[in-house]
């Protein structure tokens, strides 16, 4: 039985590690591409880098200058680190309170957060913009309040979703220890719900991290620009693409999210495993 | 790694900040403490701003460039600006194809563009309320190309001069006549649609013989290379139909000369390097790489096509005419225009609008300027401060010589009064169809004809 | 408890409150006004009345957009989740390089819309240029070309919902039907698939959303082509807004009037339908 078992994961083993190579491959053929010289990329765009088309990393130097690629990763650093925290922390916290506290005020902003994730960003981009430029939310800083406030939806929509299948008796049980409920929150809650701030930290930080349009229209671009906008200066006028440039500079900005996620990885298991939520 | 870690690492100390906030049994002051933190972030805010306005009373200049190709020669022009005068001059350049979104949002702004482009008279319709009147200015005084006019008053200024046609490979070219039997032996005796045609299909039936892959480079009918047909070729059945009837833009088309579009159309799609099954996935790139690697003798693009440290910088090019096989095409030039103009932001203060012209005029005045424009960004600039400016390419000395050689240059007028991007999308749709052969070619026709009067009727 | 914790508002709701009315409600409302005026920009409105309703509603290319998006996103939602469930229950069974396995597939979220949408877009017609044929072919080609996208990029995301729905399942209730000798099938409908219900009410809903309003992907791997066969809902509204003068601007915000509020109707009727039952 049991060795029967283990051939079964055997064969698992190898039929995921034919489909992984097949599902790779897109983001490998950018790997390899980004090796190559701009013009065999687009004329042999399958083809391994061969004497005559081997760059080296001349596309990733090229791409960094041009760029100014580090200058931006600042900005984008910042920008992704703040944003993802505020929301988390403040949409974590409105979360679970919508949850918990059933009134009216309560019911409409939720099903106004759930509204929210349907609307197309195209439809309020240039009122968005504009709303932000009056405010004077056009900077690193202020844009945190825009992505929080943009990003709420989602995310307090998560994490009222968990907040609804945790048992409320340990919630109970802290209030007559007389924990008020912030102390409750960090305390108790936040444990619990840490797989949740995984998950839920990991689709923001992809998001914010790859958004080109919002901040495009909100920052002040004379100013301040991120990752994804300076990526869109590698298109040239009169369709012409720096190919190469383009697909080193997209290994290099998706390396900081891969390595985090890898990070994470790891926490989302320990996390699932310490916080023993019964479901 | 350490950025991941950094990420982290300022996760839990956030988390871990808030969570000191007491122990159980503490009083419930922390509410203030939250409140405090978001008016600390809105002061920052505020604080960030303040530093970035500019000197008070001078002006400023905030330059929206639509070209990305030239981007980092603005930015060095309005350094040096800067420098040599203290006045500020920024320049954003919006993204490729982004132009008319970035402006859209950017002009709406409280610190909003004092200098922005317009791309033809159509943009008009849309941003003519944004345009000042010029008129007086030094650089529509000094425009030696036609401004645009609303009510007599110049609005736009245009600063780039192009032109298109068939680029060719001169030295593959000459290969071919030294072969034997070649159809002509130069290239003045190409002179209309028959010859072309002719030297066309001989040099595909023999490309082995001469290492190429087609007459033609790929008429890729992706986005990034459609407008070379739907807007630069279409310009040709456009012009001959309004020259003949003697006017210079109309909004319903006979479409007497669309066959002529399609004689030279079909040439590119059967004498070229690729079926014409695959050119819906052809891009912008894949032709110039063709063309620069020596694939293809023949390629339809403009003089933008030719940088100073482009792909074609070191190759020997050179123009020929889009011959459609009209009558009287012996005399024909190449395609010369302006896309380009310059506006000044209506709604700026007099300040910025002054600080703007003085920058353009410097821009065409001075060496510096003169020298970035016309050399570094191989413009030819219509204005008459840059009379007798030696252009480096090639191209241009082409176009030059054949209005030397008095032949009449073809105007735009034709792409000119194309009514809306929405017809050019529909024009390519139908091109692609008809190249893959789910359609024939009276759907184009129809572009021409029939959807050309409607667009123009509810635009 | 609840009663103390209404008096927290200000701390537990007020920033998100906050940021939501300037992130959201206030440019919606704004948005909403633009929907019924003739515009440039949003400082140059003028109210016009109903009158971009009445022609978006008209537009035969809007009405095909909205019927393709719905097939596409039906097509999608069932897809998406069926692959990232299958795959999160193959992923939790503690078989050899699960960790790897999960960071492939998690992959392809990391990088953006538009660049992959190009690189697929040299695949597809890489391969079907063996047959002589591109992408743009028919707008079966692009449709299936889309839905292998989509999937491509999405299933990794899900899968990491369900494989955090799934351990978070308790081990006892799991080996409590083992040893009752439920087989896997029982185990799969009666205990796992009941558990994970509020991972797959938010799967649901994200792949849902996310179907309709795909636009990076659409633009970069069809375009639209051929002729608008594979335009969906948010490239026609974008289309409308660029592809002519003014007066169709407000054509296309009436236009993304129209699908938020269709869009926000169909999302009820889905979290009705999936959660039902825990809300009553």
């Amino acid at each position: 039985m049991e060795s029967k078992k283990q051939n079964y994961k055997n064969i698992l083993t190898v039929v995921f590690s034919i489909i992984s190579l097949i599902y790779i491959f897109p983001i490998v053929l950018v790997v390899i591409n980004s090796l190559k010289k701009k013009t065999s990329i687009s004329l042999r765009p399958f083809a391994l880098p061969d004497a005559k088309s081997f760059v080296g990393l001349d596309n990733y130097i090229n791409g960094i200058q041009k760029i100014e690629f580090f200058k931006y990763f600042g900005y984008s650093l910042f920008i992704t680190v703040f944003s993802v925290l505020a929301i988390l922390i403040f949409c974590s916290m409105c979360g679970w309170y919508v949850t918990r506290v059933r009134n009216v005020v309560t019911k409409t902003l939720k099903n106004l957060f759930i509204f929210s994730m349907v609307v197309p960003f195209q439809m309020i981009m240039f009122t968005l913009a504009k709303t932000a430029d009056t405010l004077k939310l056009n900077t690193p800083v202020g844009i945190v309040v825009v992505y929080l406030g943009f990003g709420a939806g989602m995310a307090v929509f998560m994490f009222s979703n968990f907040a609804k299948s945790m048992p409320l008796e340990i919630e109970e049980a802290a209030s007559i220890d007389g924990c008020n409920p912030i102390q409750m929150y960090f305390k108790v809650i936040f444990p619990i719900m840490k797989p949740t701030y995984v998950s839920v930290g990991i689709l923001e930080i992809m998001w914010v991290w790859n958004d080109y349009l919002l901040p495009y229209l909100v920052l002040d671009i004379k100013r301040f620009k991120t990752i994804p906008i300076v990526i869109q200066y590698l298109k040239g006028g009169y369709g012409s693409v720096d190919m190469g440039a383009i697909m080193a500079c997209i290994v290099l900005a998706i390396l900081p999210v891969i390595i985090i996620y890898v990070l994470c990885q790891k926490y989302i298991i320990e996390g699932v495993v310490a916080g023993a939520v019964k479901g | 790694m350490k950025t991941g870690k950094k990420v982290v690492a300022l996760l839990s100390a956030a988390v871990m900040t808030a969570g000191i906030l007491g122990g159980c049994g503490g009083s419930g002051n922390d509410a203030g403490n939250a409140a405090a933190d978001t008016s600390a972030a809105k002061d920052t805010t505020a604080a960030a701003d303040d530093g970035g306005s500019s000197a008070a009373g001078t002006g400023s200049v905030y330059y929206l460039n639509y070209k990305p190709e030239v981007d980092a020669q603005w930015q060095e022009l309005a350094a040096s600006y800067t420098e040599q005068t203290g006045v500020p001059v920024t320049v954003v350049t919006a993204a490729s194809g982004t132009y008319e979104q970035t402006l859209t949002s950017e002009i709406a702004k409280t610190e909003a563009p004092t200098l922005f482009q317009m791309e033809s008279e159509s943009w008009v319709d849309n941003w003519g309320q944004y345009c000042d009147d010029i008129s007086d200015s030094f650089i529509a005084q000094h425009a030696s190309a036609e401004t645009i006019q609303v009510d007599g008053k110049v609005i736009a200024v245009p600063y780039v001069k192009e032109s298109y046609g068939i680029i060719y490979n001169v030295d593959l070219l000459n290969e071919y006549f030294a072969l034997d039997n070649a159809v002509v032996t130069s290239v003045e005796e190409i002179n209309n649609f028959d010859k072309l045609k002719a030297v066309a299909d001989d040099i595909q039936a023999r490309k082995d013989e001469l290492g190429v892959e087609g007459a033609f480079t790929s008429a890729g009918l992706d986005g990034s290379s459609n407008w070379r047909f739907t807007t630069h070729l279409a310009n040709m059945p456009i012009y001959w139909e309004l020259t003949d009837k003697g006017v210079t833009t109309a909004t319903e088309l006979d479409g007497t000369y669309v066959p002529n579009y399609k004689n030279l159309l079909d040439l590119y799609f059967t004498d070229a390097t690729c079926d014409p099954a695959l050119l819906s996935g052809k891009t912008g790139d894949d032709a110039m790489a063709e063309f620069c690697d020596g694939m293809a003798v023949f390629y339809q693009n403009g003089t933008w096509a030719w940088t100073p440290d482009g792909d074609m910088a070191g190759m020997n090019v050179a123009f020929l005419p889009l011959y459609t096989g009209v009558e009287g095409e012996e005399n024909i030039g190449v395609c010369s225009g302006v896309g380009n103009y310059w506006c000044l932001n209506k709604n700026a203060t007099e300040e910025d609008k002054k600080a703007t012209l003085d920058f353009l005029e410097w821009v065409i005045t001075s060496d510096e300027g003169k020298e970035t424009l016309a050399g570094k960004m191989s413009f030819n600039v219509p204005f008459d401060t840059f009379d007798g400016y030696e252009l480096e390419n090639p191209l241009f000395a082409s176009a030059n010589a054949y209005e030397a050689a008095g032949k009449t240059t073809v105007s735009w007028i034709g792409s000119q009064c194309l009514p809306t991007e929405n017809w050019k999308a529909n024009l390519a749709s139908a091109l692609i169809e008809y190249s893959q052969g789910t359609a024939d070619w009276s759907v184009v026709e129809k572009c021409f004809t029939e959807d050309f009067a409607k667009e123009w009727a509810t635009r | 408890m609840e009663k103390t914790l209404k008096k927290y508002f200000p701390v537990f709701v007020l920033p998100t409150a906050v940021a939501f009315l300037i992130g959201f409600v206030v440019p919606f409302v704004l948005a909403i006004y633009l929907s019924f005026c003739s515009f440039t920009t949003v400082s140059d409105a003028k109210f016009v009345g109903f009158s971009n309703y009445i022609q978006a509603i008209k537009d035969t290319s809007f009405l095909h957009s909205v019927a393709f998006s719905a097939i596409f996103t039906v097509v999608t939602v069932i897809i998406i989740n069926v692959l990232a469930f299958a795959v999160a229950m193959c992923l939790t069974k503690k078989i050899k390089g699960t960790n790897l396995f999960r960071t492939v597939f998690f992959m392809p979220n990391l990088i953006g819309g538009i660049v992959l949408g190009y690189v697929w877009q040299l695949l597809f017609n890489g391969v079907l240029a063996y047959f002589n044929r591109t992408l743009t072919y028919s707008s079966m080609y692009g449709f299936w070309g889309l839905v292998i996208l989509l999937c491509w990029q999405q299933v990794g995301y899900m899968m990491i919902l369900y494989i955090a729905g799934i351990q978070n399942i308790s081990s006892d209730m799991l080996e409590a039907a083992q040893v009752d000798g439920a087989s896997p099938m029982q185990r799969l409908f009666r205990i796992i698939i009941p558990s994970v219900r509020p991972t797959i009410v938010i799967c649901t809903f994200m792949t849902l959303t996310n179907g309709f309003k795909l636009f990076d992907q659409n633009l970069a791997l069809t375009a639209g082509e051929p002729s608008k066969g594979t335009e969906m809902i948010a490239l026609n509204i974008y289309n409308t807004f660029y592809g002519s003068t003014s007066t169709f601007r407000g054509v296309g915000q009436a236009k993304a009037v129209i699908f938020a509020v269709a869009l926000a109707l169909i999302g009820v009727i889905q979290m009705r339908f999936t959660a039902g039952k825990e809300d009553k």
